[in-house]
């Protein structure tokens, strides 16, 4: 599949702090590649250079193989956090305005949006408003989609079924380039690139991310005790159903519950995406 | 003391905004209320906490002084700064001195924000701002936390750091209750509460939800969209058949809690 996007060496500067460091980043048709990132790590800037919204302080970004234009924008979709539809329009008004200022076909309405078509869109339920503005989004069937936090807020039938929008069009040849902080939704892509401090930290499948890393697993009856002591002793410990997990060795982890007399079974599992994006965002070496 | 609601109801108006859900919270667990928008998770908590009135069924709290709440949309005062924020609300509470020099100093170590005491609320990242605002709720040691969508918008290092101080809350004999549109963290949970249009339509623990999920569960690599019920999972298409007979070239797949909530959804949109 061609490469639809690509950024070389890019970084933008914004005064004295650099936002994106560096980065190369490639989309080709037919992927949904899933960009990573603490809140500040680039994830935006990286996406508005994408668009050309921004133009790099140095290196290069090429859409369908040519810097952004207007040209190139007419191929690409993009939905904001923030939707970009006019809540004061109905599903239909917004449909035609966008298909008018795109200088397309207005085609039909999706099914399941055509329902609401008369519908203002500042009155559906946020699930709704996200499925018209991927419809919108989709309308001038566009070569490249840049979905930022896609399923923000709706509940797990609806982000299903938002995915389903997503998969169905890379099926037909669209490449997809997707922020989120919801590892769930990570796993769907086909890649990730996990930027840290304007940089690429890690990339890509699932698999790659995670590297081999793992956890320790405590398994106890007093979790509450062995909480206070891993806790007290600076590890970040999360609590799963009445298992704990923390970063370290078995070695380490019994010997901070030795110390305090609290028995536990201690064993090593293999870490999940969300475990290793925290250490990779934390500058964790890989164990 | 369990605290909790039984089979309570909230009308707006004509709305049912919240039907007959019951919701179990015990001293020393967290139970996480997991919903998309418009699900009646903030009208669940907000009953609970007692912010609005039942039109059935009941509540059971603790005397206010006893309860800790953060609302979704603030909990913070952005132009205090983050020791002004956290003094005014143990005045609040009634804590002075001494007392709330020592429980401040100790939050704002665990909260991590000790080294921005004098930032105004306003001026802290997302992250820092949630953090604080579970902060100043764990201030005068509740014997009931309730935190609406603590976690929403937040990135995964924030979040890890947040759920830290929840579980420690659970740790120290907090009841505890968060809600969430994030399954994911419905995994940290040892009560969850599916809701969906106002309505429980899955409770329990994790472990429980999978297992009770009705019919059976089926993945289909890669083709065109299998008859039935269906969604994609990535590549595959993941598929349902509450018969128990699945189609043809489905292979049977255990259901994890997010299948299990996907499940739980479909099965109350078809009467299942």
């Amino acid at each position: 599949m061609p490469v639809l996007a690509r950024a070389r060496g890019v970084t933008m500067c914004f005064g004295a702090l650099t936002a994106v460091d560096s980065v190369d980043l490639a989309v080709r048709g037919g992927e949904v590649v899933g960009l990573l990132g603490a809140n500040g790590a680039g994830k935006t800037t990286l996406i508005r250079l994408v668009l050309g919204l921004l133009r790099p302080t140095r290196g290069e970004v090429l859409l369908f193989g040519a810097p952004p234009s207007m040209g190139t924008r007419r191929r690409v979709g993009y939905v904001p956090q923030t939707l970009g539809l006019y809540d004061d329009m109905t599903v239909l008004e917004n449909w035609t305005f966008t298909a008018a200022a795109f200088g397309t076909e207005r085609g039909p309405l999706p099914p399941g949006i055509g329902e609401v078509q008369d519908e203002l869109v500042g009155t559906l339920p946020l699930g709704v408003q996200r499925r018209v503005a991927f419809a919108v989004a989709f309308s001038h069937r566009p070569e490249l989609l840049v979905l930022d936090e896609p399923t923000s807020g709706v509940g797990p039938l609806s982000r299903a079924r938002l995915w389903q929008d997503i998969r169905d069009s890379a099926e037909h040849g669209t490449g997809v380039l997707v922020t989120t902080h919801n590892m769930e939704e990570a796993e769907q892509c086909d890649r990730l690139v996990v930027l840290v401090d304007g940089r690429v930290a890690a990339d890509g499948t699932v698999a790659d991310v995670i590297g081999g890393r793992r956890v320790v697993e405590v398994r106890c009856d007093d979790w509450r005790s062995a909480f206070e002591v891993l806790d007290a002793e600076g590890l970040i410990v999360q609590v799963q159903g009445d298992a704990l997990r923390v970063p370290g060795t078995v070695g380490q982890v019994e010997e901070m519950l030795a110390r305090h007399g609290v028995g536990g079974a201690v064993s090593t599992v293999p870490a999940n995406l969300e475990e290793a994006f925290v250490a990779v965002a934390s500058g964790t070496a890989r164990r | 003391m369990t605290w909790g609601l039984e089979a309570a109801s909230v009308r707006f108006g004509p709305r049912v905004a919240l039907d007959q859900v019951t919701l179990t919270v015990r001293p020393s667990t967290v139970g996480v209320v997991v919903g998309g928008d418009g699900s009646g998770k903030s009208t669940c908590l907000r009953a609970l906490v007692g912010l609005v009135r039942l039109s059935g069924g009941t509540a059971r709290r603790p005397p206010k002084r006893a309860i800790g709440y953060v609302p979704a949309t603030a909990g913070l005062y952005v132009d205090l700064t983050v020791e002004e924020n956290l003094a005014f609300s143990g005045r609040a509470y009634g804590m002075t001195g001494p007392e709330l020099a020592s429980r401040s100093t100790e939050l704002l170590e665990q909260i991590g924000l000790a080294d921005a005491r004098d930032r105004l609320g306003g001026h802290l990242s997302g992250g820092m701002q949630r953090k604080l605002a579970v902060g100043t709720a764990l201030l005068h040691r509740p014997a009931l936390l309730v935190l609406d969508e603590p976690t929403t918008g937040i990135d995964p290092v924030s979040r890890a750091e947040l759920w830290r101080l929840i579980s420690g809350a659970a740790a120290e004999g907090a009841a505890v209750v968060a809600s969430t549109t994030y399954v994911d963290e419905a995994r940290r949970a040892s009560t969850l509460t599916l809701l969906e249009g106002g309505r429980s339509i899955a409770t329990g623990s994790p472990s429980q939800v999978v297992a009770a999920v009705p019919g059976r569960l089926g993945v289909v690599r890669g083709g065109a969209q299998p008859p039935g019920l269906s969604w994609r999972w990535g590549r595959t298409w993941r598929v349902w058949a509450p018969s128990g007979v699945l189609p043809v070239g489905a292979e049977p797949q255990q259901p994890d809690l997010e299948d299990a909530v996907v499940i739980a959804a479909l099965a109350d949109g078809h009467g299942a």
